[in-house]
């Protein structure tokens, strides 16, 4: 398969995350490669979203999550990664409800290159304008930059929330069903920005809308009740090739 | 088909007894501040003047004005200030943004309720021996203030925790995840944020403060001094303490005189309270979400 040649991003063995004794992921494996869409469909409960911030070791911010297993980002073990704000910086995440921050747009998308000790303004604007284009906010906020962030609709505040992402440069791009938050028109622009970006970074896709991943992502995996079900090529998930009946029954629509 | 039936008559009635119930309860509060204000204005209105405010007491305390207690409260007032909102506010942040959950964070809390329900004349013998006899402060405004400074704390440090707390944890989450570390967070999203509640914390210190005379009278406050406070190591007269003194301690006293202390002290707490109340609404004002 093509797929092969690219080298792999992130690599996960044998992953295992509980709350409190209650697993969520249990004896997960799989590999994403470089410039991939990674599709991750499955029921609400499947542990997508627990899989998600084990990547970026948010468990630390949360006490009774367990993770167990390994994690590795570039061939590195994240658990091991000594600088994990180098490690955040890196990876872009887009949580489900956005998430605009209470201070002006431009801060916003500006926050993270100022963290990273970028001060001048010129750079700071360039960095602003491409990321917000590129959200397919820019033509909607451009003339009001100063207004806060948090008072955007719902779906300008989710594309702010994606500008915000992108403006680390990330690596690996993660986003857990984005779209719930925004309108379809939206959701097929941003869906138009994530295929040009694939040639930037990695993506993995967290999505409700089985058809979201049946037109993004090169391969997609299903989620069930914290396992791994079944990893494939997406085009073969949703041709009837799928191995795993519960696969079958998922994209078909049969529950879930 | 829409009749009110006797039940959803019944239930109105309820309602306008149970509300006008709240409102009379509610309304109740501000009687005793009108009383309080008007029989001041009333009985101490008359002897306000500038000469009151910027001379010294005069014929045994009995005439004159307050000068050396005005200044003497506005220094232990911005020394206690001073001393107990970067700490209250470092303690704050502490137990808000960092502090694991566990019995050492529960002792602080425990800690610092029980600081708050100290009594004020308990506080008061503790600084006396803590920072007049053993860190041979002496009784001065330092000795005063601290004293001051540890009595108001807990309200500083629950008014800021709180405030921190009120801002939503997505906030942290969306900052974390870009990389940034606890304390870029803190200063870039959180205080912000937050700035307006602790505010009120310290609005409220001050009125409490400014108000108290058990810490101040064997710590720093004294009977009479005919010399201003010059420094954090001199005593100093305080309005507190003088009202107090004016109406109990001295004969032939003018009846006005005590009443235009007490006006010209709740005076300076109000006029502190609008200021920061004006400050925290044009911060409010610019911070939503």
């Amino acid at each position: 398969m093509v797929n092969d040649t690219r080298p792999v991003k992130l690599e996960i063995r044998n992953l295992n995350i509980s709350y409190g004794g209650q697993a969520a992921i249990s004896g997960v494996n799989l590999s994403i490669r470089e410039h991939e869409i990674f599709g991750i469909i499955g029921p609400a409960n499947a542990g997508k979203t627990s899989f998600l911030k084990a990547i970026n070791r948010m468990d630390m911010f949360d006490r009774k999550m367990r993770v167990e297993g390994d994690i590795l980002f570039n061939g590195q073990n994240v658990r091991e990664w000594r600088n994990i704000y180098a490690l955040r910086s890196r990876i872009g995440v887009v949580f489900p409800l956005p998430v605009g921050l209470p201070m002006s747009v431009y801060d916003n998308v500006a926050l993270s290159a100022r963290l990273r000790g970028i001060k001048e303004k010129a750079e700071l604007d360039l960095i602003v304008e491409r990321c917000l284009t590129r959200a397919a906010l820019w033509d909607e906020v451009k003339d009001r930059l100063d207004t806060l962030g948090s008072l955007l609709s719902g779906g300008q505040q989710q594309r702010l929330t994606i500008a915000r992402a992108l403006s680390q440069e990330p690596e690996l791009l993660m986003l857990d069903e984005f779209s719930i938050a925004v309108d379809p028109v939206t959701t097929m622009r941003i869906e138009d920005v994530l295929k040009e970006l694939k040639s930037e970074m990695t993506i993995i896709l967290v999505t409700n809308l089985v058809q979201q991943a049946r037109r993004l992502a090169d391969r997609t995996a299903f989620f069930l009740d914290g396992e791994c079900v079944e990893i494939a090529q997406t085009e073969a998930l949703f041709t009837g090739q799928a191995s795993d009946p519960r696969t079958q029954d998922y994209v078909e629509g049969r529950f879930g | 088909m829409f009749a009110a039936t006797e039940l959803n008559r019944k239930n109105q009635r309820t309602e306008k007894l149970v509300r006008i119930l709240f409102v009379l309860m509610a309304g109740l509060l501000i009687l005793p501040v009108l009383i309080i204000l008007t029989t001041l204005v009333y009985k101490g209105g008359g002897i306000l003047s500038i000469d009151f405010l910027f001379t010294h007491p005069t014929n045994g305390m009995t005439e004159g004005g307050i000068l050396p207690a005005l200044l003497g409260t506005i220094w232990l007032v911005v020394v206690a200030l001073l001393i107990s909102v970067p700490l209250g506010i470092a303690a704050a942040i502490y137990l808000s943004e960092y502090a694991p959950d566990n019995w050492g964070t529960r002792l602080i809390n425990l800690a610092i309720i029980n600081l708050a329900g100290v009594p004020s004349i308990v506080h008061a013998l503790f600084g006396l021996g803590a920072f007049v006899i053993f860190f041979e402060f002496g009784t001065s405004i330092l000795a005063a203030s601290l004293t001051l400074a540890i009595m108001t704390l807990p309200v500083v440090i629950v008014a800021t925790r709180e405030s921190l707390q009120a801002v939503p944890h997505a906030f942290r989450e969306a900052c974390w995840n870009m990389g940034a570390t606890r304390w870029q967070t803190i200063r870039r999203v959180v205080l912000p944020n937050a700035i307006s509640g602790i505010l009120t914390g310290v609005i409220l210190e001050v009125s409490r403060s400014a108000g108290e005379t058990a810490p101040i009278m064997f710590t720093g406050a004294v009977f009479f001094s005919p010399f201003l406070p010059q420094g954090v190591m001199d005593q100093t007269m305080a309005m507190s303490l003088h009202l107090f003194v004016v109406s109990t301690q001295v004969p032939n006293v003018p009846e006005d005189l005590p009443y235009g202390v007490a006006l010209v002290l709740i005076g300076m707490v109000l006029i502190m309270n609008s200021v920061s109340i004006a400050f925290r609404m044009h911060l409010r004002g610019k911070k939503k979400w």
